[in-house]
């Protein structure tokens, strides 16, 4: 199996170029990062960020024949060769296939993604009903790997004003959790042209997200609840 | 790298380790208005505690009746009645409070009707000191471990804790005394050197196990913080107890949560037998780690493993209801579509004991300060250096850990830990004159990469290690096989001092950081056989086939590892809980 790698080392190279490797042996139910793993053994200054292998940790988040996705858990079987890897589009590159990633944790901060009370704690947990519960199923397992807003258009022109599908999911799972005490807060946040509402429902974040989250239904869920709050 | 432009930073305190353990603590003092720096060398959410799967261990009776109690006896004999049975009796107590807090920082646990937290049975749990199983660990699905690391690094940006993401810790810093002044780190993205100033220093970067080829952990998991400690003269302790998770998935090694079994799930070998009711006739399936693990090994030594090389075990969860699975088990579900391409709610899954957890580590009391011996007390505090997680040993897990433990583990002595240091912080106001030789030596270790020309290959040794680890320390081990063991680690280790990287680039420069890896995973290897090799007795996960029986007339004691000459010491295990009445050492049934 070929492989067509983005390599950009900044302090050496002036401009970036593509590297081909080939995997003579490819065994049955291999991974993309098992493969990378087997190129950097022969040629250790190949560059990209993993570790928990098994799609939970985020790191790999990479363009893998055009399509954003985690090379942990995506099958060499399911890629035509040669495999085309390029780093995550529209973030800034530091080296081959390792983005910065600065932006994108700036947007998660800016929505506030932490539990807020107003109210004194209980000696308990707070109660909160299994249906309750159930809204936050598809919401808070998100991983942080940059895969939704680093194809999304709309975060590509303006990944400082409109917060991106990532960091609107977390928006989300903080609207829908029955022990949050700021939606108000929350909502007014997102007003303006820019934040919430340049997001134009192109879907491409849903089609991506390597955890089968669906921001796009978050974000209308979203636009939902300021609608009912002016009413 | 840049030898001249090292910056130089103060702060109260400095944890390395961005977990769980790293997270709970960094967050009870940034709440305190203590001025802490958190470095981790991956971006906080992309710690290893995000794997955590089943759950968190609370006598909360939400299901049953439970206290803390019954649970503080079935962690002493879960641990094979090694634990310090003082720091056991106080994360039992602790728990609840625990639990509860996790619960108000926004955890998303999921939910009994009643909208109280839901809890599973897990394996080692009883009521009643021994009686039937109990139901006590507190789950968010099987993603506990994600949910509880994304609230705490979300309460942290609340409380505005000072990051240092992506930055490599290379040594301790430590003045003449002895006392312990912060770390040298370095910007894995740029390679700046940092000299992070701090007037307590806390170790949180998690278990070891990289020591093994096939391992549920991260391959971030490399022992940094161990190695650290050993390199400044603090021994780690009882590191021959590594525990082997009964259920990895056959040759790949991603974790299958003991809580599939908690659900109903059950194991089967190649004749369809559910054989944990021949070695566990109570618990069953559900008994503790260190004997599920044996069994299913002993099955497949025996010619009654699956498949056409009879070399796995079956995990049944196929008779479960589709709800249940999808309900409880999304997770694995998702893993094992993806990795076998099997979905559990219609077939069983391979499974295989596979590398886990570190039960040993830096030795620490239940105030998270590290204590090393000096003369003749056994447990003197080494000034200004704390640890918590994984890393550390305190020990509540002695020779074996209860699932839902560590989890519980990390938070209880993450918080304990920053709790001490409050207090140490208000008596010491001012940060000592930095010990500059210190410095120069962790400079040493780093620039040492930056050497040309031929050698050997990092890969190559590393290899090399996690195929010795396996062969020479794993589930069964003999005196023969463990002291050829000490033999190939240590020529490992010599070997290591040839190795040279190609790549002398400053920035994002992955294959050095892999070098420190490996020298930090060579230490603890080192560190791992030549305990085991120590020990002979059988007791938890360290099973000698020259030794069958546990010992507790010569043995109940602790291990103690020494870089220095490659040492071996004891010290004494205390039996002596902090209120209640000791639990003597009695034959362990399941
Ligand atoms: C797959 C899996 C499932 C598990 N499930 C459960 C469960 O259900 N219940 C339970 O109780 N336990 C479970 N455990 C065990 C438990 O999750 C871990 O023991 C625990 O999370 C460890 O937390 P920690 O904070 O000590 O370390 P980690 O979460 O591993 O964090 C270590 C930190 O140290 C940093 N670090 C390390 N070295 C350096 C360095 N040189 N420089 C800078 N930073 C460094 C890392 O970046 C990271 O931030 C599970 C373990 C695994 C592997
Ligand atoms: S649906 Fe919205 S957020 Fe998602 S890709 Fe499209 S514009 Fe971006
Ligand atoms: S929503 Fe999905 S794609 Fe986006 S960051 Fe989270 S896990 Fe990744
Ligand atoms: S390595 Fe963790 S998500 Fe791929």
């Amino acid at each position: 199996m070929r492989f067509k790698i983005y390599r950009f080392n900044p302090e050496i190279d002036k401009k970036p170029y593509v590297q081909e490797y080939v995997l003579d042996k490819v065994e049955p139910g291999m991974m993309l990062l098992d493969a990378l793993k087997i190129i950097k053994e022969q040629d250790p200054t190949l560059g990209f960020r993993r570790s928990c292998g098994e799609g939970v940790c985020g790191s790999d988040g990479m363009n893998i024949n055009g399509v954003n996705g985690l090379a942990c858990v995506t099958a060499l079987s399911d890629l035509s060769s040669p495999v085309e890897i390029n780093p995550l589009p529209g973030l800034p590159v530091i080296r081959d296939l390792i983005i910065d990633m600065d932006q994108f944790y700036k947007q998660y901060r800016a929505v506030k993604p932490y539990l807020t009370r107003k109210e004194p704690l209980p000696e308990l947990e707070l109660k909160q009903s299994p249906k309750e519960r159930d809204k936050l199923d598809g919401l808070y397992e998100c991983v942080l790997c940059a895969c939704c807003s680093t194809s999304c258009p709309s975060f590509w022109w303006n990944p400082d004003k409109f917060l991106g599908p990532a960091a609107l999911l977390q928006a989300g799972r903080f609207l829908q959790d029955s022990r949050d005490q700021s939606t108000s807060e929350r909502l007014e946040a997102l007003e303006g042209p820019f934040k919430l509402f340049r997001c134009h429902t192109i879907m491409n974040c849903v089609q991506v997200c390597p955890k089968d989250l669906n921001p796009t239904k978050a974000i209308g869920e979203i636009k939902k609840m300021m609608l009912t709050k002016t009413i | 790298m840049n030898k001249k432009n090292i910056t130089y930073r103060r702060f109260d305190t400095l944890i390395i380790g961005a977990g769980g353990g790293g997270l709970r603590a960094a967050l009870q003092l940034s709440e305190a208005e203590a001025s802490v720096a958190v470095v981790s060398k991956v971006f906080p959410t992309r710690s290893h505690t995000v794997a955590a799967q089943g759950g968190v261990n609370a006598a909360l009776a939400n299901v049953s009746e439970d206290n803390w109690h019954w649970h503080m006896f079935d962690t002493v004999k879960g641990s094979d009645y090694l634990g310090d049975q003082d720091a056991i009796e106080y994360m039992c107590r602790a728990a609840s409070k625990v639990v509860y807090e996790l619960e108000h920082f926004g955890v998303p646990f999921s939910r009994l009707d009643n909208g109280s937290i839901y809890q599973r049975p897990f394996g080692g749990q009883s009521k009643n000191f021994g009686g039937a199983q109990a139901t006590r660990t507190c789950a968010a699905a099987d993603r506990t471990g994600h949910a509880i690391l994304h609230s705490l690094y979300q309460q942290n940006i609340r409380a505005k804790t000072h990051f240092f993401d992506e930055y490599f810790a290379v040594d301790l810093i430590k003045d003449e005394e002895g006392n312990i002044q912060g770390a040298l780190i370095f910007d894995i993205k740029s390679g700046d050197i940092v000299v992070i100033e701090a007037k307590t220093t806390l170790i949180a970067t998690g278990g070891a196990g990289q020591l093994y080829r096939t391992t549920t952990n991260a391959l971030i998991n490399t022992g940094d913080g161990m190695a650290m400690s050993l390199r400044a003269g603090v021994p780690l302790q009882d590191m021959e107890f590594f525990q082997f998770h009964p259920t990895g998935i056959a040759g790949r090694g991603m974790l299958i949560t003991e809580g599939a079994r908690g659900e109903g799930g059950y194991l089967v070998n190649g004749l369809g037998e559910r054989f944990m009711e021949r070695y566990a006739p109570n618990a069953k399936d559900l008994a503790s780690r260190d004997v599920v693990s044996r069994s299913i090994a002993t099955e497949i030594r025996e010619g009654r493993g699956c498949g056409p090389d009879k070399d796995y075990i079956l995990l049944k969860l196929d008779h479960l209801d589709e709800s249940v699975i999808q309900k409880r088990l999304p997770g694995i579900r998702q893993t094992c579509k993806t990795f076998l391409g099997l979905d559990p709610a219609e077939k069983a899954i391979p499974i295989f004991p596979t590398a886990h957890y570190t039960m040993g580590g830096i030795p620490t009391n239940r105030y998270g300060q590290v204590v090393t011996p000096v003369k003749d007390t056994p447990e003197e505090a080494v000034q200004g250096l704390y640890s918590a997680g994984e890393c550390a040993c305190v020990s509540v897990h002695g020779a074996n850990r209860l699932g839902g433990n560590s989890l519980l583990d990390i938070l209880v002595f993450g918080r304990s830990a920053a709790n001490h240091i409050i207090t140490q912080l208000q008596e010491n106001r001012f940060h000592r004159q930095l010990y500059q030789p210190s410095v120069d030596q962790a400079l040493e270790r780093l620039f040492r990469w930056d050497k040309k020309g031929d050698g050997e290959s990092v890969e190559g040794l590393r290899k090399e290690l996690k195929k010795v680890m396996d062969e020479n320390c794993g589930v069964f081990r003999t005196q023969e096989v463990l002291d050829e063991g000490i033999a190939k680690v240590s020529a490992l280790a010599e070997r290591m001092k040839d190795a040279v990287i190609d790549d002398h680039s400053d920035i994002f420069n992955t294959a050095r950081v892999e070098a420190l890896e490996l020298e930090n995973i060579m230490d603890v290897a080192l560190a791992t056989v030549y305990s085991a090799a120590a020990r002979t007795e059988s007791r938890g996960a360290h099973s000698r086939i020259d030794y069958p029986d546990r010992d507790d007339i010569n043995w109940m004691k602790h291990t103690l590892y020494f870089s220095e000459n490659r040492s071996i010491d004891f010290k004494p295990v205390r039996t002596k809980p902090l209120s209640v009445d000791s639990f003597p050492p009695k034959p362990r049934i399941y």
